[in-house]
């Protein structure tokens, strides 16, 4: 089981044997392949961590203007289209359901259901994507972004005599934007790294012995969905009654 | 991480978290029309929590991992990020008080 | 066994390869940390040339050699280089980098080419810096508070906060290199117990640079976006709170100033161990304190902040807190202080680096502790005091360390001896230089004069002259081992293998070390800091 063995280009399955991948992939200062990817799972986890703090710095100062000027944020908020951002938020849970079959298909050498998977989560990736673009564009009509033309009409449910204050309001958009814009980021970070996987497994470039980076470009992935599963309510929910 | 290379999670249980996860997205989004003053934000982000936990245990293999260095490194994010969050709040929300 | 073959004619990783690109595209963590030596010695230099500046200007109590606006900058650049292209990859990126694979007995790091990675963020990181201090500069401190960085000064600050922006990258891509290494390539035997407390420092550090440097790097984003869209977020004036600005800056910027210390700590322990012949009093203290100190560094912060308008209680708070921080740094200099006891201990030129650190590491330490009572730092805030306090830690600390860790592993890195007599005059000189440069500086503080000011009542001219004539001779300190370094390259004694006899896998290994690091895959079955079992420091080396 030489690593000579020209694979089939492209086919599904490895006909040379399982342990080509591994073999080919094994750097040089690793003992042996599990070692290799153990350390590559770790060093994905701990960047995640930096990823944690890093949208942490946002989620630091939304949380700080939202107790500061509740009543604003509350009507700012109620301004943005909570369907879209519902919708979205199916579409990226959804995309993550695809991309945990797509580990399972590189886990059991299944090339093609692997691409196949792939091709999913890449779709609803852009499909959020597509959405976060229209979102924008309402925003921008609106007259919802902030240093561009900022003015703020809406009104607070149930509070109709209540004056929102523009700066305060303005607080709020510039911190969606800030928060979905990097957000928006690393999705299109995804959406590269995912073709990248896309095209080195139609390369033949994974089997059951060696998959790592689809693992580790999942656990990207499902990071990204995490971010975005306390946006939505953060930004989208802050108040939809008249209470 | 050792292990999660070898533990293959049935498609049949990815489904049924997609659609748990589908699901309280509907949740959430039904229970912010109701008025439940400060709790809103209680539950929203309750749910949210349950949502994430779930896409890091079971599709991020974490359940499946005997490793104990994954879960430290991800109680260490959590904890960091609270510690900012909470000592940051230590000023803005005690400058009323005096 | 004294006379050494000479290096050139064994193959290690410096004649293993030739030319320019063997050198740019090296994922050898050994190149790489002497790529960033070049380049962090580089930016070291152009600090201290804005030092020399600043104390010129202050030579007289009018301001004359500069222009108020001119001062700002001079003291922003000297910051901005000192702190981010300097201090924080000093020890890490070129000692950790050399010695962790060694020390742990692997071939490299986990990530090499991440590695090379983080030097190139470094470099166009600085090269961005060199080109916005040549056009100007900005002149808001290191610190870039707001609003004046976003809505008053030079629109330098931009290019400015996306250089450091990236710097933050090539930091954590290191202590995230370091961490993984550590957890997954120990050699057989290398249990946590037995490793060298250097690594035990770096690790603590690379916690830190994994946790803290992504919140600045997020608040440098939205400096620049405030900046170029006029947000809002920090700017009083569109609703915004600067105290939140200095919030997420500092939450990073304290911490940062461990990532300044603990390696060279870890250092300490490695030479105090070796020139004393012994065993580093309790081990397991002074493994674990690294770590003590780099979680209990992010509860702190705001201790930069007191004055700032925050609200009292929170001051109480991170003063109480800030309090703690002394604990396990105290632990170590007992630690210390009792691996000499009854030690045999030897003065060469490293130990004396570690003696003049353990002195004046303690003296800003404690002087942290003023600053921490509030009472007190009512009064001394934002005076010289503060300067004299962190240029004690910083540079009687984090660069003595360094100048000590250097020297000592100078024969391991290069395979050549530094000339010993000249390496003691440099450390008196260097230890005498910054003492007379910082300690009037502390008086100076005391007295009442604020940081930052270009000018000065008259009679704080005497402090000041004295301050800067030590800045003078703390110079010819630092010029010493660059000349002499360079020139032991080619005329140094040639080094053996091990020439202080020290404990600790590196010295297993041939100086300079083979690429991958070992000639035979290490098994370790011995505890650190061995020394009962090793012979003493020879007189031929």
């Amino acid at each position: 089981m030489s690593a000579s063995h020209a694979t089939t280009a492209g086919s599904a399955g490895a006909h040379a044997g399982t342990q080509d991948a591994a073999q080919r992939e094994l750097r040089h200062h690793f003992v042996d392949m599990q070692q290799q990817s153990n350390t590559a799972s770790l060093g994905m986890w701990l960047f995640l961590v930096t990823e944690v703090m890093f949208f942490g710095g946002m989620f630091c100062a939304y949380l700080i203007y939202r107790l500061m000027y509740f009543k604003d944020f509350a009507a700012a908020s109620q301004s943005i289209n909570v369907s879209w951002g519902a919708a979205n938020t199916a579409i990226l849970l959804i995309s993550s359901f695809t991309m945990a079959m797509a580990v399972r298909c590189a886990q059991l050498g299944k090339q093609k259901l692997l691409v196949v998977f792939l091709l999913f989560t890449m779709l609803f990736g852009a499909a959020f994507l597509g959405v976060k673009a229209k979102e924008y564009y309402d925003k921008y009509e609106e007259k919802h972004v902030p240093g561009v033309n900022f003015e703020f009409k809406g009104g607070l449910l149930g509070h109709p005599e209540y004056v929102v204050n523009q700066q305060h309001a303005q607080m709020f958009f510039s911190i969606y934007f800030a928060m979905t814009g990097m957000h928006a980021l690393h999705m299109i970070i995804g959406l590269g790294l995912m073709a990248y996987l896309i095209i080195a497994s139609m390369r033949g470039k994974f089997d059951t012995s060696y998959y790592t980076p689809v693992e580790n470009i999942g656990l990207y992935w499902h990071f990204v969905d995490v971010v975005w599963i306390y946006l939505f309510p953060l930004l989208y929910l802050i108040s939809r009654t008249k209470g | 991480m050792s292990e999660n290379e070898h533990h293959i999670v049935p498609v049949k249980l990815y489904m049924l978290i997609g659609g748990t996860l589908l699901f309280f997205t509907w949740v959430t989004y039904a229970v912010s029309k109701i008025d439940l003053g400060p709790l809103n934000t209680v539950v929203a982000l309750c749910i949210a929590t349950f949502k994430a936990t779930l896409v890091v245990l079971i599709f991020m293999h974490v359940k499946y991992t005997s490793e104990k260095l994954t879960k430290a490194v991800i109680i260490s994010a959590i904890f960091f990020l609270g510690l900012l969050l909470t000592l940051s709040l230590a000023d803005f929300g005690t400058r009323n008080w005096l | 066994m004294a006379t050494a073959v000479m290096p050139e004619q064994r193959t290690n990783y410096l004649n293993a390869e030739h030319g320019v690109k063997s050198w740019l595209l090296t994922t050898d963590h050994k190149r790489i940390a002497l790529l960033y030596m070049v380049s962090v010695t580089f930016f070291f230099f152009i600090g201290g040339v804005y030092a020399l500046l600043i104390r010129l200007e202050l030579l007289t109590p009018a301001g004359d050699l500069v222009q108020a606006d001119t001062y700002n900058r001079l003291f922003s650049g000297h910051g901005i280089v000192m702190v981010f292209f300097f201090l924080i990859p000093v020890v890490p990126a070129i000692l950790g980098n050399f010695l962790v694979p060694i020390m742990i007995g692997a071939k490299d790091l986990a990530f090499p080419r991440i590695n090379l990675l983080s030097w190139y963020l470094y470099i166009i990181a600085g090269m961005m810096v060199i080109h916005v201090l040549l056009t100007g500069g900005v002149d808001t401190g290191w610190t870039f508070y707001t609003p004046y960085s976003t809505a008053f000064a030079s629109p330098k600050v931009v290019e400015t906060g996306l250089a450091v922006f990236i710097n933050g990258f090539s930091s954590i891509f290191t202590g995230l290199n370091f961490i993984v290494t550590i957890h997954r390539m120990r050699a057989p035997g290398m249990t946590w117990s037995r490793l060298p407390l250097f690594i035990w420092a770096n690790y603590a550090t690379s916690l830190i640079m994994v946790l803290g440097t992504p919140v600045i790097a997020i608040t440098l984003v939205l400096l620049v976006l405030e900046r170029v869209f006029h947000l809002g977020i920090f700017d009083p004036k569109l609703g915004g709170d600067p105290l939140l600005f200095q919030h997420l800056f500092w939450f990073y910027s304290h911490p940062a100033v461990y990532i300044m210390i603990l390696p060279s700590m870890g250092i300490m322990s490695e030479l105090i161990a070796c020139f004393s012949r012994k065993r580093i009093f309790g081990f397991q203290f002074v493994a674990l304190s690294s770590v003590a100190i780099a979680v209990l560094g992010f509860l702190v912060w705001a201790h930069h902040m007191f004055v700032a308008g925050m609200s009292v209680y929170a001051a109480l708070i991170f003063s109480f807190l800030t309090f703690f921080i002394g604990v396990p740094s105290a632990i170590k200099v007992f630690n210390w202080t009792a691996t000499m006891y009854k030690g045999s201990v030897t003065y060469e030129t490293p130990m004396l680096y570690a003696f003049g650190f353990i002195g004046l590491f303690t003296i800003g330490g404690l002087t942290g502790l003023f600053l921490a009572t509030l009472g007190i730092d009512i009064h001394v805030t934002d005076t010289y005091f503060v300067v004299a306090h962190f240029h004690y830690v910083m540079v009687g600390g984090v660069v003595m360390g360094y100048l000590g860790g250097l020297h000592f592993w100078w024969p391991k890195i290069t395979g050549r001896m530094y000339p010993e007599g000249l390496g003691k005059l440099a450390a008196l000189i260097g230890f005498i230089g910054f003492n007379l440069t910082f300690f009037p500086q502390f008086i100076l503080g005391y007295v009442g004069m604020p940081r930052r000011y270009y000018q000065y009542p008259p009679e704080f001219q005497m402090l000041n002259v004295l301050s800067t004539a030590g800045a003078t001779i703390l110079g010819v300190g630092y010029l010493f081992p660059l000349v002499y370094l360079i020139w032991s390259l080619k005329y140094g004694e040639v080094a053996s293998d091990n020439p202080w006899n020290a404990a600790g896998l590196e010295w297993k290994t041939t100086s300079p070390p083979p690429t991958f690091n070992f000639h035979e895959d290490p098994v370790v079955d011995f505890e650190a800091y061995n020394y009962d079992e090793l012979k003493e420091i020879p007189r031929e080396r």
